[in-house]
């Protein structure tokens, strides 16, 4: 079957701004795509491509069948999107936004109070009555953007960040909205400066940076690319992480990761058992109190620091999701 | 026959501003008062300093100008609107859907001039409260208000444009100062001819004194007694310079909000 989504060589500039550098993507029915990548790595902008608000300088794109360019209408009455900022009327209240969206959705008045309510009801917006949405919680706000954008119940939902900004409460009710479409057979794209957002609810994660995707595969199959286990030592002290990294170097002849404010030092290996077995002995020959030694799969973003060579877009002195 | 799209989706935006007015009654109420404060001010505290050539009532000059000012002030709202449905996303939503696309113009052209329409309501009663007439014919009278609507209806396209353009709050901000030596500017208080001599030929060419001075002259008011050529043909400019604004103004929205896509 031809994937739902299928974006070759898609490339876009703002003057000397190269935003999309040769984007390539599919999404297959019914799947999710977590398109993943620093700020600026152009997932707005491809988003915004692929659901006809802005033309691509070269490329081709499609939806459901229909090329974006050639046939908006026809793609537009097929698609959600949930931008990057809550794109509903903020004065007004959560039925009284979607019985709007629904009558600009061609719906009669009638059906489209039916929808609005049905909408509140699933996503538990029913209770909020007349307040008006500038009111509302983060979480709240989310949750009747994505209302919004299923009045028609399309096929295929865009998510930009659907969750940037929100506290770890909200950020788990838009999650559950989410797996909640997907079991319902919506195939979902899905934009995420979050690694464990792209783990949690995606099939399939492309990463992307400078406008284009520089991996691609399951969590899973990423993670391995990245060459298997990983040793973690977190120390008593973190004045002994010099020479627990000079240890954890000559063990696994690999060049370890220290973080101070963890105490903890961490490398890939290759021979699981023999390089923990060898490292419990050579921390205890030199002397170095470990309060926790063990092998783990990497983090995406790990992942993402070995793919690029740098960070990811938030740092360490950012929030990030729990 | 069945209604376009264009049309029942553009009442469909206009009745979307029309639950603003419902739900938040405080902006628009002070919207339609601020300007009767300002002919409250201009009337009572500086009326009395204030010497039009030939005629002894400041009222029944200031009025009209009044009237014309109110219109220039819609345009702030229609630029207010425009940019922050543009910043919320809102604008891309209606883009995303299978909606007519002129329908999000065409909403705002309806609601702003339903707006404009209760704010001459409500300057003209607080004008005939003054003591203010409309001396003129029926036709003539009417012909004035048609006028002034049409002055509004041409800053609505200079404030979709601007809307569309300026992006941010504090850029929407310094637009609405501008707006302030434009209105005034002109001939609405004070006739140009007290001004140094420069600055009165601007004032007498600004669009907001030709629609100021058509209101006067159909009105049957005094008007400050200019004679040159722009003065003498207040009314064919007051259809002119907005049919210019459009011109200008129209195609320049059009193509920003194409561009939106680009
Ligand atoms: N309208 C625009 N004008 C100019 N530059 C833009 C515009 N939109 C995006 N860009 C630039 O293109 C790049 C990609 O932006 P974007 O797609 O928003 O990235 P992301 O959503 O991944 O953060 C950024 O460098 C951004 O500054
Ligand atoms: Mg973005």
């Amino acid at each position: 079957m031809k994937p739902t989504i299928v974006t070759e060589g898609l490339r876009k500039r703002f003057g000397t701004k190269i935003a999309l550098d040769g984007l390539d993507l599919t999404v297959d029915a019914g799947t999710v795509l977590g398109v993943l990548g620093p700020n600026g790595a152009g997932k707005t902008t491809a988003v915004r491509i692929l659901t006809t608000l802005l033309r691509p300088d070269a490329g081709h794109a499609e939806v459901a069948g229909f090329d974006v360019v050639r046939q908006p209408d026809r793609v537009r009455a097929g698609i959600g999107l949930v931008g990057q900022n809550a794109a509903v009327d903020e004065a007004l209240s959560a039925r009284q936004n979607l019985e709007l969206f629904g009558r600009l959705y061609h719906l009669s008045t009638a059906a489209a109070r039916a929808r609005a309510g049905e909408l509140l009801d699933r996503f538990d917006l029913a209770d909020t009555g007349g307040k008006a949405v500038k009111r509302f919680s983060g979480g709240m706000r989310r949750r009747l953007d994505l209302a919004a954008s299923l009045i028609l119940s399309p096929k295929v939902l865009f998510l930009d960040e659907p969750t940037t900004g929100l506290d770890p409460r909200g950020r788990t009710e838009v999650w559950a909205a989410v797996r909640g479409l997907v079991a319902a057979g919506t195939t979902v794209l899905l934009t995420t400066q979050y690694l464990d957002e792209a783990d949690q609810l995606a099939d399939r994660i492309a990463v992307v940076d400078t406008g284009k995707v520089i991996a691609e595969g399951t969590p899973e199959a990423l993670k391995s690319d990245l060459g298997g286990d990983r040793l973690d030592v977190v120390l008593h002290d973190a004045a002994a992480l010099p020479g627990a990294a000079e240890v954890v170097a000559t063990v696994t002849g690999a060049r370890p990761e220290t973080d101070a404010d963890a105490r903890r030092v961490s490398a890939p290996v290759r021979d699981r058992v023999a390089a923990l077995t060898d490292a419990v002995r050579a921390l205890h020959d030199a002397r170095i109190g470990v309060e926790d030694i063990g092998l783990r799969r990497p983090t995406l973003d790990e992942v993402f620091l070995h793919l690029t060579g740098h960070l990811t877009g938030h740092g360490a002195d950012e929030e990030v999701p729990a | 026959m069945t209604v376009p799209w264009a049309l029942v989706d553009g009442w469909t935006v206009t009745r979307r501003d029309l639950m603003h007015w419902l739900r938040e009654p405080a902006p628009v109420i002070i919207g339609l008062l601020f300007p009767v404060l300002m002919v409250l001010m201009f009337g009572f505290l500086f009326g009395g300093a204030m010497a039009i050539p030939g005629t002894a009532d400041y009222t029944e000059f200031l009025l009209p100008g009044m009237f014309a000012m109110t219109m220039a002030f819609g345009m702030e709202a229609t630029m207010i609107a425009v940019s922050t449905d543009a910043q919320r996303g809102v604008t891309d939503r209606f883009r995303s859907m299978p909606m007519s696309p002129s329908a999000v113009v065409v909403g705002r052209c309806g609601a702003d001039l339903l707006n404009s329409v209760a704010g001459l309501v409500v300057i003209i009663g607080c004008g005939l409260l003054m003591g203010w007439r409309a001396h003129g014919s029926v036709g003539a009278t009417l012909g004035a208000v048609g006028l002034l609507l049409l002055l509004r209806f041409a800053l609505l396209w200079v404030g979709i444009f601007l809307g569309l353009v300026v992006r941010n709050p504090e850029a929407v901000g310094a637009v609405q100062i501008l707006v302030w030596p434009v209105t005034f500017l002109s001939s609405t208080f004070v006739a140009p001819a007290t001004m140094p001599g420069w600055l009165g030929t601007i004032a007498e060419w600004n669009p907001l004194s030709s629609t100021a001075a058509a209101a006067r002259e159909l009105f049957g008011n005094p008007g400050w007694g200019g004679d040159s050529w722009i003065a003498e043909h207040a009314v064919l400019m007051a259809v002119v310079w907005p049919l210019v604004l459009v011109a200008i103004f129209f195609p320049l929205s059009v193509r920003r909000y194409q561009r939106l896509s680009r």
